[in-house]
């Protein structure tokens, strides 16, 4: 048991050749990119919304919110859906392909150098071998007092 | 008793026969004389009675009992209606409620009664003792009663006059007799040959389901003699006695005991059943042409959400078929459209409840509260009829009684001080419903002191709702809608009525959960205006979609006035705001291209395309680029991420799997 409990499953996807982490539970299902429909008067990176599987899911370019530029879709660009305190919430991220065990002793807190991103929304760093995993703060990334804020900046 | 399957259907019907009886008193105040009100009561408390008395609910049947009895010394006229009387009427039929509220909360119906049949018991022995002690006193004795209306009256003084007899036919049947039933069957058709059976106590239905001990009484109006009546039924098996005697209908209150010695007290109130329900005939057979079944809200729920995925479906049907142009499919199709169509219509309606539900309580709950509150109020409801969704009508209950509380308390002030302001001393409380586009309207109006600007300001800052600062810029709307934030009061004092400082903000949220809003309007010493606004129906609606440059649009048809064509050059220019004359009016645009922010993606042409919405009596064009057509659509959330978004009321999947948005009009508009 607490083997188990000492790692953590999570999803990883890169953006602008850099690679985040979720965690898997916070994953729905991960979709090919999909007819959006842009819903007016929101932050700019809420691209819209879905319809995934007859449920109408907001969809956020991760990029935008994490203040890189808007991604160009291609073939391998994908969304995420997650689900955070109630909200279901779909994630466009540039590919998603892997799936990692993470044990928790090996993340980072200090999330510094990591780069352009807005430090809050990040939860810790993971170094592995070569590869640097940077775990994101779902709660925060979809914060709603940050889109409010966002969206009376806005105004 | 806890899992008694018939444990719902009775709170359900005590709920019902609560309210009707509160309704009826209060019409009861106001036209004393009226006795028919008063067998409206009597009937209602009678079946509580009986219902109470068959779940073993003693206290509650003991309580509607002396009620009872009051009553029918009402409806004998023995006992006046008077406000004391009335109060503690009132008083009873609170405790009823309670005690209902108690069983329907899983309790044992259980209450201190003695006090308030005491009071009954006052009333009814202070006022006229001889008379009235018939009928305790035959209690007493055990013995059985049968007492007949005038109109049963009426034909057995015909049957006496053309020669026939009447005759009191008790038949007692055998202890162990197995098919209770099957014997009343057998005595009913020997008797009906016999003659003509005027009425039976306990009713024949009450017999067949076999709602009775052993004995049951039966009048008949025959040719035949006593005897030979006494014999015929005999020849029925288990029948343990009959007795036949002649009934006389010259006693003023139509009642005839029995020589036959008696124990079953059950008897005794079922005879008082019979005459209930014979008084009430004529209701009744009204009533069973409207036959109703109780139906759990649940089940309508998942017949909703089934049929809100088939009608995704459709949509896609009806797409793919006009794509495939076979004409045996689209005939199809279509048929399938229409009963689907009907289908909606049904299921929306079995869901449709009229607000009255809502309102039918309040007007005893205002003459309490204005008693208690020593002021005098007239209440008027306007629209009860309107109807809502049963979802809507559950939940709006309770913060409609507290805004109605509110407006006792805080609005509509002491007669005394009404007359200083030069006021009738009477308060005016107006609560009116009525539909408006796609959705309700709910006004509760009271023409008291109004909302005082300063006060509230004061009290706000002083809570640390608002810096001074702030409230120096509000408009009066945004000081009033403070008083629905959390933790504000306005009432000097805390009373029991209202002002414990939760609630207000309550009332907000729950009506905001519902999709609606609420808006106060007030002028100092003229009374305010609550407005509750409020969806219409939860799901599916008809939309009609445009389409804005390359993006599709609902607009809710509900709100559509009509849809008009019209040429660049007449628009015309008011306050920097564009409009047309439509029909001698004069209506705004709204460009939603603008608006909505739809990305340009070709040259609009020398027309603009309109399509006309209106909102109580106000209009506005929303210019679009084509429309594409009427279609039924299920309203789907936004969800709570994009929750309050400008102009948008939700969204919808059409029938290429496609999300559009729906227009909020309300906001277009405004």
């Amino acid at each position: 048991m607490e083997e188990r409990n000492s790692f953590l499953k999570v999803i990883v996807f890169q953006l602008n050749g850099k690679e985040y982490t979720i965690p898997v539970h916070q994953v729905g299902s991960i979709e090919r990119v999909m007819p959006i429909t842009r819903v007016p008067g929101t932050a700019p990176f809420v691209k819209g919304v879905i319809n995934l599987r007859g449920i109408v899911t907001p969809i956020v370019d991760l990029r935008e919110r994490l203040g890189i530029d808007a991604a160009r879709v291609n073939e391998q660009t994908r969304i995420i859906t997650a689900k955070v305190a109630d909200m279901a919430v779909g994630l466009i991220v540039d590919g998603a392909n892997d799936l990692l065990d993470i044990n928790k002793e090996v993340i980072e807190p200090s999330p510094e150098a990591v780069g352009t991103e807005n430090l809050e929304v990040v939860q810790g760093v993971v170094h592995l071998e070569r590869r640097l995993l940077v775990l994101l703060n779902l709660e925060k990334v979809l914060s709603i007092d940050d889109v409010d804020d966002l969206k009376k900046v806005k105004l | 008793m806890d899992n008694n399957p018939y444990l719902e259907v009775f709170i359900d019907e005590s709920k019902e026969h609560l309210q009707s009886m509160n309704d009826y008193l209060l019409w009861l105040e106001k036209n004393p004389e009226d006795l028919s009100i008063v067998n409206e009561i009597f009937r209602s408390a009678h079946t509580l009675k009986g219902m109470s008395a068959t779940m073993g609910y003693q206290d509650l049947s003991k309580l509607t009992h002396q009620m009872e009895n009051v009553l029918d010394g009402v409806r004998n006229e023995r006992i006046k209606v008077d406000a004391e009387m009335l109060d503690i009427v009132f008083d009873s039929v609170d405790d009823l409620e309670a005690m209902v509220m108690d069983i329907a909360t899983g309790g044992a119906g259980n209450r201190e009664v003695k006090q308030v049949v005491k009071m009954l018991e006052g009333i009814e022995t202070g006022e006229e003792s001889t008379t009235f002690a018939l009928e305790p006193d035959h209690t007493a004795n055990t013995s059985v009663s049968l007492s007949i209306d005038e109109f049963t009256r009426t034909i057995l003084e015909q049957s006496k006059e053309q020669g026939q007899q009447n005759y009191r036919v008790e038949v007692t049947l055998r202890e162990n007799c197995l098919l209770k039933a099957a014997r009343v069957y057998m005595v009913f058709e020997v008797l009906e040959q016999l003659g003509e059976v005027i009425l039976s106590v306990p009713t024949v239905e009450q017999l067949e389901n076999e709602e009775f001990e052993q004995s049951f009484i039966v009048l008949l109006v025959t040719t035949s003699d006593m005897e030979e009546v006494e014999k015929k039924i005999h020849k029925v098996s288990e029948i343990d006695r009959v007795a036949v005697a002649e009934f006389l209908i010259d006693s003023r209150s139509t009642e005839l005991s029995s020589p036959e010695e008696n124990n079953s007290s059950e008897l005794v109130s079922n005879n008082r059943k019979s005459e209930e329900e014979t008084a009430s005939e004529k209701t009744n057979h009204k009533q069973t042409g409207n036959k109703t079944i109780r139906i759990n809200i649940d089940r309508l729920d998942a017949l909703m959400n089934l049929f809100e995925e088939l009608v995704i479906d459709k949509g896609r049907l009806e797409q793919i078929s006009s794509e495939l142009n076979d004409a045996a499919l689209q005939e199809t199709v279509e048929h399938m459209s229409r009963i689907s169509g009907d289908l909606q219509s049904i299921i929306l309606n079995m869901r449709m409840v009229p607000m009255e539900q809502v309102f039918n309580r309040f007007p005893r709950m205002v003459r309490q509260l204005s008693r208690d509150l020593n002021k005098q109020v007239s209440l008027s409801i306007v629209g009860a009829e309107t109807e809502l969704d049963r979802t809507v009508i559950d939940e709006i209950g309770d913060p409609l009684v507290h805004l109605i509380r509110n407006a006792l308390d805080h609005g509509i002030e002491s007669p005394d001080e009404r007359e200083r302001k030069g006021k009738n001393p009477s308060g005016k409380l107006e609560l009116k419903a009525f539909h408006s586009g796609n959705h309700v309207y709910i006004e509760i109006a009271d023409d008291g002191a109004g909302i005082n600007r300063d006060k509230v300001i004061r009290k706000a800052v002083s809570n640390h709702v608002v810096t001074e600062n702030q409230s120096l810029n509000m408009s009066n709307n945004q000081v009033y809608e403070l008083i629905m934030e959390s933790g504000f009061s306005t009432a000097d004092e805390v009373s029991d009525v209202s002002g414990r400082g939760v609630g207000m903000d309550v009332v907000k949220s729950t009506i905001e959960s519902l999709g609606g809003t609420i808006t106060i309007d007030s002028e100092l010493d003229r009374g305010s205006t609550f407005s509750v606004q409020l969806p219409l129906t939860l799901s599916i609606i008809s939309v009609m979609l445009v389409e804005v440059q390359k993006e599709k649009f609902a607009i809710p048809i509900s709100s559509i006035m009509e849809t008009a064509i019209v040429k660049k050059e007449d628009v015309m220019s008011a306050h920097r705001k564009q409009v047309i004359d439509f029909r001698g009016k004069v209506v705004p645009l709204v460009f939603l291209k603008e608006v909505l922010e739809v990305p340009s993606s070709h040259q609009e042409d020398e027309y603009f395309s309109l399509v006309i919405i209106r909102e109580k009596d106000k209009m506005a064009g929303l210019v679009v680029d084509s429309f594409i057509g009427q279609q039924e659509v299920v309203l789907k959330s936004l969800g709570n991420y994009l929750s309050g978004t400008y102009a948008i009321s939700g969204a919808t999947i059409l029938g290429d799997g496609q999300v559009a948005l729906i227009l909020d009009s309300h906001a277009l508009i405004h």
